[in-house]
């Protein structure tokens, strides 16, 4: 009888101890015990080849889990070893006993069968994965020690973040956390940027995969109450619009004549909400064309799938250079919402969020100044008091290592991006082909609303 | 019975540690405690952690004011409706472009299928290239087809192709006449199902009397006369009721009739093509498996071509079809998630919406992971049906 003489020659090759050497493959033994050793063995020769290649899994910013790749391919082996080994009536030699009492033996054996199987499973799984490593709170430790500031932006918003034609990220947004970088480290390079979705940021936030979110985000309240996020300013007062194409639309010069419009419009934000509202409260009937991505937005629009766009102007002024012909294009003059965008960071670290809205108080601060990133190095030597104290040459100053920088912050900032004229002109205004005049963000001396809280 | 004295009688030599049985429970319980363990630490470490960044959590968001529309909605949906709502709309046109998807699949695969094992050459080949061409193309990529490269360069709204029965084809979709159905419509829908009921029983009986006299009886021709004729009947009685709305030209799009948008169009015939590809080879298969001895056999018996497909060996393909078609049923359902890159509402994109509105990450991404699961549970619940009624019965 086949199966009774391997099980006998297991039990032999047991009692000599030579399981690992057991040959051939049919005649091995399968307890548990005899499964691990052979298991440690494998993952020897495994993790000797293979890089220890971890598939990272986060768990919100202070631990994070590892699943490590080697004891699920081990797993894998074993169990395609398992399932070579005959008997338990799999391949049908119980059978051949064709006798009613052996069917309940087949059924014990096949649950026990199973048991092992479930528990190798649920090892592979537990046992070679969870390692459990604890990450500090503490954002701006964090950042110095990895060196650079990890900076959430848009996939590719002219003027706001926006790779050039080398692939750096451009625009105010991107700046932004060039003035931070330049804040922490003296040095505005040392930030690496993540292009994130409109769905995507938030939970990139919360989870720590980046320090700041600076992505023309719309600050409301239910973001910084439930969502655990504080916004540190407005870097730019935005309003939404809409664009539509003149020449296929003629007679359309107002935003209420566009009852029975398709709209495109991008998946989760504000704007897709201000969208219904405008429609509802105007008791007109639109048609909402919804993507995840401002590409595919710009890409269905420029195709003909809807009549109208509609973001933040701001936006709608960077998208219409990239279409096809800019020139067809007309943005209509309502301004449905008020969309104040600013940098983001999480709720729970007020050194962190001090930073950063203290860097964007300063891009403020030096242009009332007239601190530029030209004249930043005479101005140090300037007679007038609040200048020396902003640039941290006023005698035992201690507002930069209060702030957790170096005194000479404000200086570094205006020396990487300049003061925020300069960042604004250079981005969106007259410095690019977007033209955007300064507008409600106008300095407040100016009859804008960017107001600098004193720096003292 | 010698296998069950072995594995019984084998003596437990040296110490109790040396056991297998003994080790064997030992290390189960510990990978159950290690199980457990782990789970409450990922459970306890999320919660300390929400906690710890003020997110808000629990299901209680669901029931707030979503605020955005919806392009396609089976189902009456406004902003105002709630968040739930809003994801039971996904579901909805999750299940629709699903359904749609597998019958169109099926039918396509199974024509595909049978022809690769035609006797004329051409069409042999043309349903092998078909085959080659779109089991190797990424699903993604099919659907982008159909989007970008069929549907998105047909003409404007103002140029549509004006096709038969007042239907019009453009970029933004396919509108036909929706029918408007007057007082007394009931008595039609009415007459319909007593059609279906009377073909099915008509069946029966002819099924019956073959059995016991041997003659046949043309089942199908009484059942396309019961199923159509019924219901025309009752249209003609209850004062012809029915009356059609044809899409208009206005400002923008095309108002009236049904429109069927260009992103379910595209979604549903990429999913249908593509999966097609899969069920042909399944179906060949199935096809292949049933010996040859079979239609030899039947042939000696008598049956014609047809019959011998139809009767001898079809049911037996199916039993070798069946298994795997569920597996490709569930693809489908799934890849219909794919629906996102061209912004059909389906779950995945709707709950994302919610996800993103809300910021209640992980209770969106639990929904989503549920109801694929329940879903997917319950298309295999199904088949498993259908394959347990079709597996052979021994006699």
């Amino acid at each position: 009888m086949p199966i009774h003489s391997m099980r006998k020659s297991v039990t032999l090759r047991k009692s000599e101890g030579r399981i690992l050497q057991a040959r051939p493959r049919s005649a091995l033994d399968r307890t548990l015990p005899a499964l691990f050793a052979l298991l440690t063995n494998f993952q020897a020769r495994l993790s000797a080849i293979q890089a220890f290649a971890a598939i990272g899994f986060q768990t919100l910013s202070v631990s994070v889990i590892f699943l490590d790749l080697t004891g699920i391919i081990a797993f894998d082996a074993v169990r395609e070893w398992e399932a070579g080994v005959p008997g338990m009536g799999r391949n049908g030699k119980l059978r051949s006993h064709g006798k009613k009492s052996q069917v309940r033996l087949k059924k014990t054996e096949k649950g026990l069968w199973v048991m092992k199987h479930i528990a190798i499973g649920i090892l592979g799984a537990a046992a070679f994965g969870l390692m459990a490593s604890a990450a500090s709170a503490a954002t701006l430790d964090d950042v110095k020690a990895k060196g650079f500031i990890q900076c959430g932006v848009s996939t590719g918003l002219a003027g706001f973040s926006a790779p050039d034609d080398k692939g750096d990220w451009q625009g105010i947004d991107a700046d932004f956390c060039r003035a931070v970088a330049a804040a922490v480290f003296g040095d505005g390079t040392k930030v690496k940027f993540t292009p994130l979705s409109a769905k995507e940021r938030f939970t990139a936030l919360q989870s720590g995969e980046v320090d700041i979110l600076s992505r023309n985000t719309t600050w409301t309240i239910n973001r910084d109450t439930a969502l655990g996020l504080n916004f540190a300013g407005v870097t730019y007062y935005d309003g939404q619009g809409f664009m539509i194409n003149a020449k296929k639309l003629p007679g359309v010069n107002s935003a209420l004549q566009l009852s029975g419009a398709a709209v495109c419009v991008q998946s989760g934000t504000t704007t897709e909400l201000n969208l219904a509202d405008y429609f509802k409260s105007n008791k007109m009937e639109y048609n909402p064309v919804v993507f995840e991505k401002l590409d595919e937005v710009n890409a269905a629009y420029d195709a003909g799938r809807c009549d109208v766009y509609t973001t933040d102007q701001s936006g709608l002024y960077g998208i219409r250079l990239t279409l096809g012909s800019p020139a067809d294009h007309v943005v209509l003059p309502e301004i449905i919402s008020k969309e104040p965008l600013g940098p983001v960071v999480r709720q729970g670290d007020d050194q962190w969020f001090h930073i950063v809205r203290w860097t964007y108080y300063a891009l403020l601060q030096t242009e009332e100044l007239g601190i530029t990133k030209a004249n930043v190095d005479e101005m140090k030597a300037s007679d007038n008091p609040e200048i020396k104290r902003v640039l941290g040459e006023e005698a035992d100053t201690k507002i930069g290592t209060d702030l957790g920088v170096s005194n000479d912050w404000v200086v570094n900032i205006v020396k990487a991006v300049g003061n925020y004229g300069e960042m604004f002109e250079r981005n969106v205004g007259s410095g690019s082909p977007l033209k955007i005049a300064r507008g409600i963000n106008a300095q407040w001396t100016k009859g804008g609303l960017q107001y600098a809280m004193p720096i003292r | 019975m010698a296998s069950q004295e072995i594995l019984r009688e084998e003596p437990s030599r040296g110490s109790f540690i040396n056991d297998p049985k003994v080790r064997g429970i030992f290390f189960q319980a510990v990978v159950v405690i290690v199980l457990v363990a782990s789970v409450w630490w990922i459970v306890q470490n999320t919660i300390d952690n929400l906690t710890r960044l003020n997110i808000a959590s629990g299901f209680g968001f669901l029931r707030g004011r979503a605020g955005f529309d919806i392009s396609d909605s089976a189902i009456a949906y406004s902003s105002d409706s709630t968040y739930s709502r809003a994801i039971l709309v996904g579901f909805i046109n999750t299940l629709i472009v699903a359904g749609a998807g597998i019958v169109t699949a099926t039918l396509i695969g199974f024509i595909l299928g049978i022809g690769r094992l035609s006797r004329n050459w051409l069409i042999r080949k043309i349903c092998m290239v078909y085959v080659e061409v779109f089991r190797n193309i990424p699903p993604l990529l099919v659907i982008f087809f159909w989007y970008s490269g069929v549907l998105a360069v047909l003409p404007a709204p103002r140029d549509s192709y004006n096709l038969p029965f007042g239907s019009f084809l453009n970029q933004r979709g396919f509108y036909f006449p929706r029918a408007v159905w007057g007082d007394g419509s009931w008595l039609i829908f009415v007459a319909l199902l007593l059609g279906i009921a009377m073909a099915w029983f008509v069946a029966r009986k002819a099924r019956q009397r073959q059995m016991a006299t041997g003659q046949q009886f043309p089942v199908f021709w009484t059942s396309a006369a019961l199923i159509v004729g019924l219901p025309l009947l009752a249209y003609a009685l209850s004062g012809f009721p029915l009356s059609f709305d044809f899409p208009q030209q206005s400002t923008f799009n095309l108002v009236g009739g049904f429109q069927v948008k260009p992103e379910f169009l595209s979604l549903y015939l990429a999913l249908s093509f593509y999966t097609a590809a899969f069920i042909a080879e399944i179906v060949r298969a199935g096809i292949m498996g049933v010996s040859k001895g079979q239609t030899e056999a039947a042939g000696a018996l008598g049956l014609r071509p047809g019959s011998i497909l139809r009767l001898v060996v079809v049911p037996q393909a199916m039993r070798i079809v069946i298994p795997p078609l569920t597996s490709q049923y569930l693809n489908l359902t799934k890849n219909s998630s794919l629906a996102i890159a061209i912004g059909y509402p389906d779950l995945t994109a709707t709950t994302g919406t919610v996800l993103n509105q809300t910021g209640q990450a992980i209770e969106c991404v639990l929904i989503m992971m549920v109801v694929y699961l329940v879903l997917s549970l319950l298309t295999s619940a199904v088949m498993n049906v259908v394959n347990a009624r079709m597996a052979l019965v021994e006699r």
